[in-house]
């Protein structure tokens, strides 16, 4: 269930949030390689940009980061701890504690005000009340939409649910978020907006994030950009 | 809007939209056509079970009958024939016709047989089919113990040209030689021809008939025809006897169509509750097509075209069905469900050719109904979705619901006030229509008036600080809409079970108490049930009150009375015991408090009596006996759920009294021992027949009893059962389906660190509070329901009353399974919705 002690040793010297080791993934059991090899490590406060085409694995890499799937080879882990010898319970612990999410259609609960829909992972972690409340509160100040928190999604627009996401994501201040297009679907001011509430927060918490994007204007707001391809991850080579 | 469009693009609409539809739940959708089929199915079967068999009925009236003018009737053990003679003189009368009508007794068979005796000469101008079909051997009919008997009676005897037939006159054993067998085209029922003065020799009738065919001459007054008659004989026209057959089984027609109504409507539930689900599952895409150009007219019309569509498929499907179930019932179940004729007609009928011929246009009728009930069940819905502003489908939520659900609670409440009013309405032609419109009322009232109610529980349930409880009521309070269809779906098909079962089990236990109190004695005997030539003498009674090992028999004659040429006949029992003894053994509802006036006889009559002639207590009743009115008082009105036409009560003193009649041909006999059998044995000992005596204990009549009442009622369990399955399978796939829809939800969740069994909990506390919701209100309202059955339409069906009774444990069940079925349900589409899908499905878009 846990990785070695050794690992988690070493890793936590090295403040390490998340490590890729040869990671391969294949479609199907027998079918073609989505990627092989994958290597990475990614450190608290950093920020990293991961761009790719369509079809080259992003989401993939981005669900067996989260422990959502498993590898065929290679091993993710996450806080040192080895996904591959968790259960899934045991890994969705973790990642209640430990992972945000920020998805490009907002997937805010339709049936929850603003406010319960930003405090559910805290309700999940049984944070108790006052504290849960105050720490809704903050992060809700954090994004701006504190004046939205009694409101219900559908009266919202979708700069103002991505918000409520990106609070959602980082109220439990987790190690790593994980951010999958989350500007496909806003206007170009609304992005802009976003990304850097992103940054902000992700700094704020000292924690990593992870940002999967098409947008090179998106991803020019990490800390580095690595490419996935054929070839696994590297890093962007600058054209201009 | 633009509204000059091409004629093909609704066309094109709706074939999208219902294509689609198919593709994406065919399981739910062959549900809701099962539904419509099986309401259409039990309409149009039993509706052509009952035209074959009326139809069949009226034939062989017909020509029983002939074609006289006029019936003069009189009581079953019949009239001096002197009367024919008068009539037959009477310059009113054209030709009249002696016949002299017995149901005969066979020794060993409880079925008699209906035997004519008649002039063949007179008959064969007045029944012309009959006497035709003999040709060349009405010489043969003359001969002293000569029958004919109809190709129906003779396979159901296994007898042919030639044979015996043995029967039964008073306690002695006796044959008849069969001289001939009618074509089957002749007569269908059961049925044996002599010639008249045979048949007053042979059953010791001799100069008595009880009918005489007449036929007038043109311009006679028939109601002065009518005031020569002696007491206790009726003129009754031809029709008005046919009439009679179709009355005498309207009540078990009228309730089994409302079985058969009762399905369709779940069918027509299911489609709204189909449409509404599926409208509201597919707003964004029908907010799409109406930004993309599409009409609200065209958009109304494509989502009625479904419910049509639906409809149309589910009645051709419930015809085809109904022709099969009338065409098996009609050859093999034939004979339950109270419904005499039915024997007969399924005897009669061997294919489902003369099922299709029975009613073609109806069948039409039944196609009709069932395609308007779908396409009025599509209305609603397809109306909510074309008035919805597209802005508004497209945004998606379902917070106009609660619009609606606040505006239709007063139409709720507006119509649980009109059902209450109507169950205190009265029956319309021995029909309870307003019970049933009550019913109806009732039901929808509370349908209207739930949502509002789930609405406020759902407010004040408190949050309890567990997240998967707390977020599945937060779902259910924010998707009222689909919620309350769900629930809608549940409450309807419970509560109709729930108030079924609670008037079939009060009727049980009423039935079984009545049994108890009619039953007190360790034996019961009787002659055949119904005949008219089997009896045992005064030397017989005594006989048979010597038998060793016999404390007591209390004899009685019973007979059948035409009170009322409109009616059938009542039963009349005379009791060979005093008031006192009579007035203590009968299951007596109401009794007279005053005494009985001097010189008078009393009487007590049966609820059914007292309805259907509208006899109070303390009223003088006029019985027509030994060629007298004969009054009585009534004393008293008792409970009966064998006779259903009518029975009488009165002493054995005041019968042979005013009759001279001290024959008996029932008793009860009680034992000083305990040896049943040798006392059985011995009874039997007593005739030259032994079989011929039917003798049971009262512990089997009783076992016997309450299993024809188990088996008439096996309908009704059955259709119950489909009707739940249907509802369940309703909402099983309503669950299933909502909880695909949100799988991108499901998938968010566990994204955010929520388990699997903590997703498929939250979905299961959502199906655990609605169906315990349903069941609640299911319970009550079945309640109420079971009230209007029980009070209303019981009473004004049958004109018998029954006592209310409660089955706790059957109903605890029912709710447990319902409950369970809900939570399974919930559990499995929880488990299919958060498989790996859901957490792709969060990339796909809402």
């Amino acid at each position: 269930m846990a990785s070695t002690p050794l690992d988690r040793k070493g890793m936590e010297a090295e403040n390490a949030v998340v490590r890729l080791e040869n990671l391969s993934k294949r479609f199907g059991h027998d079918g073609a390689p989505i990627f092989e090899g994958l290597n990475l490590e990614l450190r608290r406060g950093e920020y990293l940009a991961i761009m790719g085409e369509s079809g080259v694995g992003k989401s993939t890499l981005l669900n067996l980061l989260a422990g959502l799937d498993r590898p065929d080879c290679g091993c993710v882990c996450l806080e040192g701890l080895d996904l591959s010898r968790m259960d899934d319970d045991a890994i969705t612990l973790l990642r209640r504690r430990s992972v945000g999410f920020v998805f490009q259609a907002f997937h805010v609960l339709p049936y929850l005000t603003v406010e319960q829909n930003v405090a559910l992972p805290l309700e999940l972690l049984r944070v108790a009340e006052p504290e849960r409340t105050q720490r809704t509160a903050q992060m809700l100040e954090a994004v701006g939409i504190s004046a939205l928190a009694r409101r219900h999604p559908r009266e919202l627009s979708g700069g103002e649910l991505q918000r409520i996401a990106i609070a959602r994501a980082l109220v439990h201040r987790p190690r790593l978020v994980l951010a999958d297009e989350p500007t496909g679907n806003l206007d170009p001011r609304s992005a802009a907006q976003t990304l850097a509430l992103l940054r902000t927060q992700v700094k704020a918490n000292a924690g990593a994030g992870i940002l999967i994007t098409h947008s090179r204007t998106a991803a020019d707001t990490a800390d580095r950009i690595l490419v996935l391809d054929g070839q696994g991850l590297k890093p962007l080579v600058s054209s201009a | 809007m633009n509204r000059s469009v091409q004629p093909g693009v609704s066309w094109t609409i709706w074939r999208v939209l219902l294509l689609s539809q198919w593709r994406e739940q065919p399981v739910r959708l062959s549900v809701t056509v099962l539904a419509i089929a099986l309401g259409v199915a039990l309409g149009a079967a039993v509706h052509l079970i009952n035209a074959v068999a009326l139809g069949e009925f009226s034939a062989a009236a017909k020509r029983l009958v002939g074609e006289p003018d006029l019936v003069v009737r009189g009581p079953r053990e019949g009239f001096k024939e002197d009367l024919f003679v008068t009539l037959a003189r009477d310059p009113a009368v054209h030709l009249a016709s002696p016949v002299l009508e017995l149901e005969v007794a066979l020794p060993g068979q409880r079925d008699t047989l209906k035997v004519l005796g008649l002039d063949p000469f007179r008959a064969a101008a007045l029944q012309p089919a009959l006497i035709g079909d003999m040709a060349g051997g009405v010489l043969d009919l003359l001969r002293p113990d000569g029958i004919y008997l109809s190709a129906s009676a003779a396979q159901r005897l296994h007898l042919k040209h030639g044979d015996q037939l043995p029967i039964m006159v008073g306690d002695s054993p006796k044959s008849l030689r069969v001289v001939g067998i009618l074509s089957e085209e002749a007569y269908g029922q059961a049925l044996g021809i002599m010639d008249i003065a045979s048949a007053q020799w042979v059953f010791d009738k001799i100069g008595r008939v009880n009918r005489i065919d007449l036929r007038l001459e043109s311009g006679t007054d028939v109601d002065s025809l009518r005031e020569r008659l002696p007491a206790g004989v009726l003129a009754v026209a031809p029709e008005v006897e046919r009439q009679r057959a179709v009355t005498a089984t309207r009540a078990y027609r009228v309730n089994l169509n409302m079985l058969a109504l009762v399905a369709l409507l779940t069918g027509a539930f299911l489609v709204f509750s189909t449409q509404s689900l599926s409208v509201l599952r597919r707003r964004a895409s029908l907010g799409l097509l109406r930004a993309l150009g599409v009409t609200r007219s065209q958009l109304q019309l494509a989502l009625i075209g479904e419910g049509a569509a639906l409809g149309l498929v589910g009645s051709l499907a419930g015809i085809l069905l109904g022709l099969m179930c009338a065409s098996v019932v009609l050859q093999w179940v034939a004979g339950d469900l109270g419904n005499v004729q039915l024997h007969t007609a399924g005897s009669a009928l061997h294919t489902a050719k003369a099922t299709l011929r029975a009613a073609p246009l109806n069948l039409l009728v039944f196609l009709a109904i069932g395609t308007t009930v779908a396409t009025l069940g599509a209305w609603l819905p397809a109306r909510t979705a074309a008035r919805q502003p597209p802005a508004r489908s497209l945004k998606g939520g379902d917070a106009d619901y609660t619009v609606f659900a606040a505006r239709s609670w007063r139409i709720g409440v507006a119509l649980l006030a009109a059902g209450a009013l109507l169950t205190t309405l009265p029956a319309v032609g021995g029909l309870p229509v307003f019970g049933y419109a009550a019913i109806a009322a009732l039901l929808f009232g509370a349908v209207l008036l739930m949502p509002v109610l789930w609405i406020k529980i759902l407010k004040i349930a408190p949050r309890i600080d567990v997240t998967v409880a707390d977020t599945a009521i937060a779902q259910l309070r924010e998707n009222i809409g689909l919620s309350t269809l769900s629930l809608a779906s549940v409450i309807v098909s419970f509560s109709l079970m729930v108030a079924m079962a609670i008037m079939v089990y009060s009727f049980r236990a009423s039935f079984e108490q009545w049994l108890g109190k009619l039953l007190p004695a360790d034996l019961q005997m009787r002659e055949p049930l119904g005949n008219d030539t089997a009896y045992w003498s005064p030397a017989d009674q005594a006989r048979l009150a010597a038998v060793p090992g016999v404390a007591r028999i209390e004899f009685r004659r019973t007979r059948q009375l035409l009170l009322d040429a409109a009616h059938p006949p009542v039963t009349l029992i005379a009791r060979n015991s005093t008031g006192a003894q009579i007035a203590d053994a009968l299951p007596l509802l109401r009794r007279m408090q005053s005494p009985l006036p001097e010189g008078t006889e009393p009487a007590w009559i049966s609820e059914a009596l007292g309805d259907l002639y509208g006899y109070k207590l303390g009223d003088t009743l006029a019985l027509p006996l030994g060629g007298r009115t004969r009054r009585f008082t009534i004393t008293g009105i008792w409970r009966d759920y064998a006779r259903a036409f009518g029975a009488i009560v009165i002493t054995r003193t005041a019968y042979v009294e005013a009759t001279g009649d001290s024959s008996a041909n029932e008793g009860a006999v009680w034992l000083d021992g305990r040896n049943t059998a040798a006392a059985e044995a011995a009874l039997r000992g007593c005739f030259a027949r032994p079989d011929a005596l039917e003798i049971l204990t009262s512990t089997a009549l009783r076992e016997r009893s309450l299993g024809l009442f188990d088996r008439a009622f096996a309908i009704t369990y059955a259709l119950e059962a489909v009707a739940v399955i249907i509802g369940l399978v309703g909402v099983s796939l309503a669950a299933s389906s909502t909880a695909l829809a949100r799988r991108a939800e499901f998938g968010m969740l566990r994204h955010i660190g929520m388990l699997r069994r903590q997703v498929i909990g939250m979905v299961a506390s959502e199906g655990a509070v609605m169906s315990l919701f349903g069941v609640v209100y299911g319970l009550i309202l079945g309640g109420m329901l079971s009230l209007v059955l029980v009070y209303v339409v019981n009473r004004q069906s049958f004109n018998w009353s029954i006592d209310l009774a409660l089955p706790g444990r059957q109903l605890a069940l029912l709710a447990l399974i319902l409950i369970a079925a809900a939570a399974v349900t919930a559990l499995w589409s929880g488990r299919t919705a958060t498989g790996q899908d859901a957490v792709r499905a969060v990339r796909e878009d809402w």
